[in-house]
């Protein structure tokens, strides 16, 4: 089964026909088998599947991070695809964000230095007006002089949601966000995600196997066996449970 | 970003304070030799401006041989007398007086030993009265043939007070003259002595006498302008009544001239300690290099997440190589610092062993602070460019999740290596076989360097096998081969380390086995030629060599049972105006066979007035055969033409030339230096030396030994060299173990959570920091291995490049070798303390929570 995609508006995140083949002879593992997928600008995504079904690596083909054996993946306007690492460099700056399940803040800067890192990267300076209304959503405007390690970890991974969203990206990518947190935690991080889509037109595409966390987005798009298989419009936890548990079941039958 | 970097760097202090250490010891060696060597230089400079404070016009012959710091002291012509009155006749001149000041008036102390001064002139002068300069402490001025009046200095260092006798040898008398003491003097400012220089005034005609060898001579004119008149024009005036043969300078010249003929035995000293900066310098660059791979390594999460959210690569590098600046300022300002204090310790030091030499404030020059900073800034940054350029490869997505570093195949590591190794040892075989087109020593240091990185790349290679069958003595116990497998965990790593430890030793033992064999092939080559039983010599101690009193060698000629006696004297002489080495041999037929000299043209038996025997290679290179006729200028009087007479075969104990034993009366130093007696067959060596012994009584510089031991004597400042180059060479290695700390101590961080979970599981504290000995040791030990075997080599190569120069045989010091692989082990141990320590408290339960 290929392609099943949102028709509406225009695509922040568009792949076409990506298969990515690791390995070869005998220990060759392919980990997408022809995959295309839109992801439409100013809405939350979940990819959701059993470990090994390629979510993340889809994820990563379609940020840049890792190459696409055959296919073409685009952002906005970019066709990924061939960069180099110049191209990609820019591509990362401008017009993708990352949040990571470990956090990944700089345990040496404060938080406020955090998040305004990939800007000083780029050599931008924030747009206070923004910057300020991301401070006020993730809620963290008494402890921006903290360290990471002086923070919980809901209050890091805000940090990393925050540092995301400052320079404001085409698309970010959330990779198992809530996956290090406990739950009260996990739902601020994710609350906060889904409004920011909501209030400020964010795209985001988040890779979990979390159904109550799938629950957030705007749709889900379900992996398995390295191919698009499934998809919900405006889940619950519930269905998108079901859904999970209809795509376990032939593998169980298979084994 | 530049923050960013900057956080980082000040987070990780404690890492980068072991490698900023290795800098700040090789900048400190840079900056103290140039402290040192400026101190030392203005001190002089202040020394000779006082000395010849009181000289308006100094006028003296020009020198006849020319001689540099490095082959003694600068010994002039006497003057005739007479000229003074000529020079007091001069317009302008106020008074002209002569001045006897020559080097070799040697004291007896109290105890019976001469006072010996290491590097300071040893002066014998005339009394020519008090001045504001000089001033008796006690005493009065001589008078009589037999009174002298000395520094205050040496009679404090002869323990001799005034009233008694004293007994001096003096440059034309090297047997012992008793003198009564009735005078001491000092200088103005409570000196007891200028720049730790001994004197010995005499009355006029004795000073000229012992220290001129004839009467109504002198050293030198000094001159005092009349009122009015300045310097400048009293010197012109003074040099146009003289004519072109005489030297006529401005004090102030004088001061300048003897200080910049110092200076330069200074800057030669200054670059031999530069180059051992260097040696630290180049091991600190592994350190260095180690230091940040780890760094980087530990970092990788970090850097992608840089790079994912957009940091080009080039950036990356950026914030390596900053963090490098950094390190390298901070460094520099901490090793000039460093610096400046070891240079002031040497300066302090030199002064006290030079007799008080008065110091210079101490002052740091420019060439320091730019040295110290050009160094420390360019190595570190040079050894932080690799891992930053691997740093900058990082993939953003190992922010994502752990990418285990694959293992790096070595092959790229070991084609590099081989081709450095390659060019190293063309750069080497090209200096020392002399193809080197002029560039000889830069050629050969050139390749020891590419040699070193070349070993150092292959390193890793060789890591492996050896590290494995090195550990395998310890695998018998569980921490032991836990140990093991860690140190060949990270062959790179590994491989740098004792790469670092590999240099300094490879050195040391490169000199060692050239020195030895250089020692051995001497030692061998005298056994087999010298055939004397007993030699007489001395111990030197200063820039002048022990003398003794010719007469000496006719009354041992007259002892029973003594069949050939020789002496030797030599002296720096020009021989158709180029510097030659000139000796001199008191009985021509005994030189002969005692050293079995065998003729190749002409007769060499016999010797003339006129006649001159030379070796066979100065033969060759000089274009002579018997019957040639070649000018001779000794240090003192006319040049003469003297005829070869005979060409004997060369070796390394044969003298370039020799000539007859009437020429020695014109050397810098008119008595003999060596003298070698024959006995008759039979004769027991205890039945003469002791006659020889009381023969020798008034020359208290020498004494009669037998062969070996004069062999040894010889030989024996050949160790001292070898322990001094050791010295400097330990700091290589006290930098090289500060790499091996770091190296541990980095691998103990990284491995908090495995090291954990040993504990976990039930391995003891004991245990565990016996595993990280055992890392310690098998790297330390494989880095002297390495370095013990590249030394080797390096040493058998240049040995086998001196086989012409006579180092035949290549001796290889085997139980140095010994001494320095269990030294490496002991190394080992001591660098494993600290991170042992810190292994053996880890946390369990926080290591394995440890993210």
């Amino acid at each position: 089964m290929t392609a099943t995609v949102g028709q509406q508006a225009q695509a922040a995140a568009r792949a076409n026909d990506v298969w990515k083949v690791y390995g070869s002879g005998e220990a060759q593992v392919i980990a997408l088998r022809g995959v295309s997928a839109e992801f439409e600008r100013g809405r939350f995504t979940a990819i959701m599947g059993p470990s090994g079904s390629g979510k993340s690596t889809l994820m990563h083909c379609l940020a840049g991070l890792d190459s696409v054996t055959r296919g073409t993946v685009s952002i906005g306007e970019t066709t990924v695809t061939g960069l180099g690492d110049a191209g990609l460099t820019k591509l990362r700056r401008d017009k993708v964000g990352f949040i990571f399940q470990q956090f990944n803040l700089l345990p040496t800067l404060t938080a406020k230095e955090n998040i305004l890192l990939p800007l000083s990267i780029a050599g931008r300076k924030p747009d206070p007006a923004w910057y300020d209304t991301v401070i006020e959503t993730v809620g963290l405007k008494d402890r921006l002089d903290h360290r990471p390690a002086q923070l919980s970890g809901g209050q890091q991974q805000r940090v990393a949601c925050a540092r995301a969203l400052v320079s404001r990206p085409e698309v970010i990518f959330a990779d198992e966000p809530t996956g290090n947190l406990d739950s009260r935690s996990g739902a601020e991080v994710l609350n906060f995600l889904r409004n920011s889509v909501r209030e400020h037109g964010q795209t985001i595409v988040m890779v979990t196997h979390d159904p109550t966390a799938a629950a957030y987005a705007d749709r889900v798009v379900f992996l398995a066996d390295g191919e698009i298989v499934s998809e919900l419009i405006e889940p619950t936890a519930e269905t998108v449970l079901d859904t999970m548990k209809k795509l376990d079941t032939p593998a169980e039958v298979g084994n | 970003m530049f923050r960013a970097t900057l956080k980082s760097l000040l987070a990780r202090k404690v890492r980068l304070i072991l490698s900023g250490l290795a800098v700040v010891l090789g900048v400190m060696f840079v900056s103290g030799a140039f402290v040192l060597t400026d101190t030392l230089g203005r001190s002089f400079d202040s020394v000779f401006a006082d000395g010849f404070s009181e000289i308006d016009v100094n006028v003296a012959a020009k020198p006849k041989v020319q001689v540099n710091e490095m082959e003694g002291e600068q010994t002039v012509a006497p003057l005739p007398a007479a000229l003074v009155d000529r020079v007091k006749q001069v317009p302008g001149a106020a008074s002209a007086t002569g001045v006897v000041n020559a080097d070799g008036a040697r004291v007896i102390g109290s105890n019976g030993k001469v006072v010996t001064s290491f590097g300071p002139p040893q002066l014998g002068e005339n009394w020519t009265g008090e001045s504001e300069l000089l001033k008796l402490r006690e005493g009065r001025a001589p008078q009589a043939e037999d009174e002298i009046v000395i520094n205050k200095a040496l009679a404090t260092a002869a323990k001799v007070q005034v009233g008694q006798k004293v007994g001096v040898l003096t440059a034309f008398e090297s047997k012992k003259r008793d003198f009564t003491l009735v005078g001491v003097f000092g200088y103005s400012g409570d000196r007891d002595s200028i720049g730790g220089v001994n004197e010995v005034f005499f009355t006029t005609p004795v000073a000229q006498r012992l220290m001129l060898g004839e009467p109504d001579v002198f050293s030198s004119i000094t001159v005092q302008a009349a009122g009015g008149v300045s310097d400048e024009k009293l010197r012109d005036d003074v040099a146009r009544t003289l004519g072109a043969d005489f030297e006529v300078k401005t004090g102030e010249q004088v001061a300048a001239d003897a200080s910049a003929s110092l200076k330069e035995g200074l800057s030669f000293f200054n670059k031999i300690l530069l180059g051992f900066a260097a040696v630290a310098l180049l091991v600190g660059t592994f350190l260095i290099l180690n230091t940040f791979s780890i760094i980087v390594a530990q970092r990788t999460r970090e850097l992608a997440l840089m790079r994912a959210i957009g940091a080009s690569g080039r950036q990356i590098i950026g914030s390596v190589v900053l963090e490098a600046i950094a390190v390298g300022l901070i460094a520099s300002v901490l090793g000039l610092a460093a610096g400046i204090g070891v240079g002031a310790l040497l300066a302090f030091l030199f002064g006290k062993l030079a007799g008080g030499l008065t110091l210079a404030g101490i002052g740091v020059p420019a060439a320091a602070v730019i040295g110290s900073f050009a160094v420390g800034l360019v190595i570190t940054v040079v050894a932080a460019l690799l891992p930053a350029l691997r740093a900058s490869r990082i993939p953003p997505i190992a922010a994502m999740q752990d990418v285990a570093t694959p293992d790096r195949p070595l092959t790229k590591i070991t084609v590099a290596g081989s081709l450095v190794t390659g060019v190293g040892a063309v750069l080497l075989f090209l200096g020392l076989s002399g193809n080197a087109g002029g560039q000889t020593l830069s050629t050969i240091l050139g390749g020891v360097l590419f040699a070193f990185i070349g070993v150092a790349l292959l390193t890793p290679l060789i890591s492996r096998p050896v590290v494995s069958l090195l550990g395998a003595i310890f695998s018998w116990s569980v921490p032991g081969q836990l140990g093991r497998l860690n140190s060949g965990r990270n062959p790179r790593r590994t491989a740098i380390t004792a790469a670092a430890l590999m240099v300094g030793i490879a050195l040391v033992t490169g000199v060692t086995v050239i020195l030895d064999s250089a020692k051995g092939s001497i030692s061998a080559l005298a056994q087999d030629t010298i055939k004397a039983e007993l030699v007489i010599a001395g111990q030197q101690g200063g820039p002048r060599p022990p003398t003794f009193d010719p007469g000496v060698l006719d009354q041992a000629k007259a002892l029973p049972g003594v069949r050939l006696v020789d002496g030797e004297y030599g002296d720096m002489g020009r021989i158709d105006g180029e510097g030659t080495w000139v000796a001199a041999s008191s009985d021509i037929a005994s030189l002969r066979q005692i050293f079995g000299a065998k003729p190749t043209a002409g007769d060499i038996d016999r010797l003339g007035p006129t006649q001159m025997l030379a070796s066979s290679d100065t033969a060759t290179s000089r274009g002579w055969s018997v019957g040639s006729t070649v000018n001779v200028q000794l240090t003192r009087g006319e040049a003469r033409t003297y005829t070869i007479s005979g060409i004997y075969e060369s070796s390394q104990l044969t003298n370039p030339v020799t000539l007859p034993v009437t020429a020695a009366k014109d050397f810098a130093i008119p008595q003999p230096i060596q003298g070698f007696i024959q006995l008759d067959p039979g004769t027991r060596v205890s039945d003469v030396q002791p006659q020889v012994e009381a023969l020798l009584a008034d020359s208290p510089e020498v004494s009669v030994a037998d062969r070996d031991a004069f062999i040894k004597q010889q030989t024996s400042s050949l160790d001292g060299l070898l322990t001094m180059i050791q010295i400097l060479l330990a700091l290589a290695i006290v930098i090289a173990v500060l790499g091996i700390i770091n190296t541990l101590a980095l691998s103990v961080l990284e491995r908090t959570r495995e090291l954990g979970l040993l504990r976990a599981i039930g391995l003891r504290r004991s245990q565990t920091m016996g595993m990280i000995t055992v890392e310690a040791v098998v790297i330390s030990v494989f880095g002297a291995l390495l370095g013990v075997v590249v030394g080797t080599g390096l040493g058998a190569a240049v040995v086998e490049a001196l086989k012409d120069e006579g180092i035949t045989d290549l001796i290889l010091p085997w139980g140095q070798m010994g001494v320095f692989l269990g030294l490496a082990a002991i190394i080992g141990v001591v660098a494993a303390v600290l991170p042992a320590v810190r292994a053996a408290r880890i946390n369990v339960l926080g290591a394995i929570a440890h993210d």
